[in-house]
């Protein structure tokens, strides 16, 4: 879907090539001060500059509107046809997807561990007031009457515990399982970054397009000023932070640039 | 206690601060479940007397008629956003002496410095351990509050 590497290009050849040639001939008409032939020489000047425009806005007309056909990029709503779900807002509706499915694993992993955590929590104190009695017993420090209390808190305390492992590990299982969004929203997030890459393409193709048109044209554009992003707004996780010196990669580093303000 | 326990609890309670377990705290995050992992977190610090927000516009009339005690907020939230809230408490008279730690992904050095001369009492930068958690937690009432 990607147009042709540089469309333009044969036309602002073909362009310039006849300019010089009626440069020169303008030239000659002016010195020999043939000015209606100079006159006409300006004019199909102008035609050749014309219609390499009208050939170049063309092509870009063509392949803007092959790129909007390509991506079904909703232009339902502008153009008043009905068309269906664009593959941008397809994208978009695959990202909220992703987003849903995080959403819903995190909070059924945390679920999970809340439950188990107070189970596991109760083993633990049962077993260490247990152990502390157990002690003792083996210190020949309890009495027949406390043995048999000890001995039925032994028993009640294996049940116990053979419940509860046999649920935590259940609730481990699950939380496992809630896992499995990695795979979906992988392969989700995989198709969006290709559609953006085809998009990328395409956009780069009529970048080189249009630079034709001013070419030919002759039009410069000024710098317009580059969208300058204020600190202020937030930017949100950064990339490959081990490589950059503009980003910290880790807590160290904020406490060391903390205390180096004084922190 | 169990110290065989695997319970996070212990590992945490290890180094004793005194810190008022019963103060109130406000979580200020967009997303629900960071919300929910951070109040996990402080409730096995011990500090279960926490309430949510999930931007800056919900927070502020909350701090300014709840009485209190800790911030601890995100940066990167629609409406109004973690420095701009951290800012409207530095602003505000009855709010500006209150302890701010900021949990969050924005990781670029401009910007920890941006919060530093606004006032934040603590950086985390998100993903954080339970065990960073603590540490700014207990260095903030360090500060604040000298034995």
């Amino acid at each position: 879907m990607a147009l042709s590497k540089d469309p333009g290009q044969a036309t602002a050849q073909q362009f310039e090539h006849s300019l010089k040639e009626h440069a020169l001939q303008l030239v000659d008409y002016l010195e020999s001060g043939n000015f209606s032939e100079a006159v006409l020489v300006v004019h199909a000047i102008n035609q050749a500059r014309d219609r390499g425009l009208y050939h170049e806005v063309g092509q870009l007309t063509r392949a803007l509107h092959n790129a909007i056909v390509n991506f079904q990029i909703d232009t339902s709503h502008a153009l008043g046809d009905r068309g269906e779900a664009s593959r941008i807002s397809d994208a978009s509706d695959r990202l909220d997807y992703v987003v849903q499915l995080t959403d819903r694993a995190a909070n059924r992993t945390m679920d999970l561990v809340e439950s188990s955590a107070p189970m596991v929590a109760d083993i633990g104190q049962e077993a260490a007031a247990l152990s502390a009695e157990w002690a003792r017993l083996q210190r020949r420090e309890m009495a027949a009457e406390e043995f048999r209390d000890l001995s039925r808190r032994i028993g009640a305390f294996l049940t116990r515990t053979e419940q509860s492992a046999s649920t935590v590990s259940t609730q481990l299982n699950d939380i496992m399982i809630a896992q499995d969004y990695q795979d979906l929203t992988g392969q989700v997030i995989k198709r969006v970054t290709t559609l953006v890459h085809d998009v990328e393409e395409s956009l780069v193709s009529l970048v080189r397009m249009a630079g034709t048109v001013d070419r030919i044209a002759g039009i410069e554009h000024g710098e317009e000023g580059q969208a300058k992003k204020a600190p202020e707004k937030g930017e949100g996780p950064q990339m490959h932070a081990d490589t950059r010196e503009d980003v910290v990669s880790g807590q160290d580093e904020v406490d060391d640039l903390l205390s180096s303000l004084g922190f | 206690m169990n110290l065989q326990s695997a319970n996070l609890h212990f590992l945490l309670v290890c180094t004793e601060v005194y810190l008022d377990k019963n103060m109130k705290i406000l979580i200020v995050d967009d997303f629900s479940t960071m919300r929910r992992i951070i109040k996990n977190l402080l409730r096995d610090l011990g500090f279960t007397n926490t309430a949510e927000a999930d931007d800056g516009n919900t927070a502020l009339p909350m701090l300014q008629s709840g009485n209190f005690d800790f911030l601890v907020t995100d940066w990167n939230m629609p409406g109004m956003n973690g420095i701009e809230l951290l800012r409207a408490v530095r602003a505000d008279e009855r709010l500006k002496q209150m302890p701010v730690l900021m949990v969050t992904a924005e990781a670029k050095r401009d910007q920890i410095i941006e919060a530093a001369q606004a006032g934040v009492s603590g950086y985390v930068v998100k993903p954080f351990t339970a065990v960073a958690l603590k540490e700014k937690i207990e260095k903030i009432f360090e500060r604040v509050q000298p034995k």
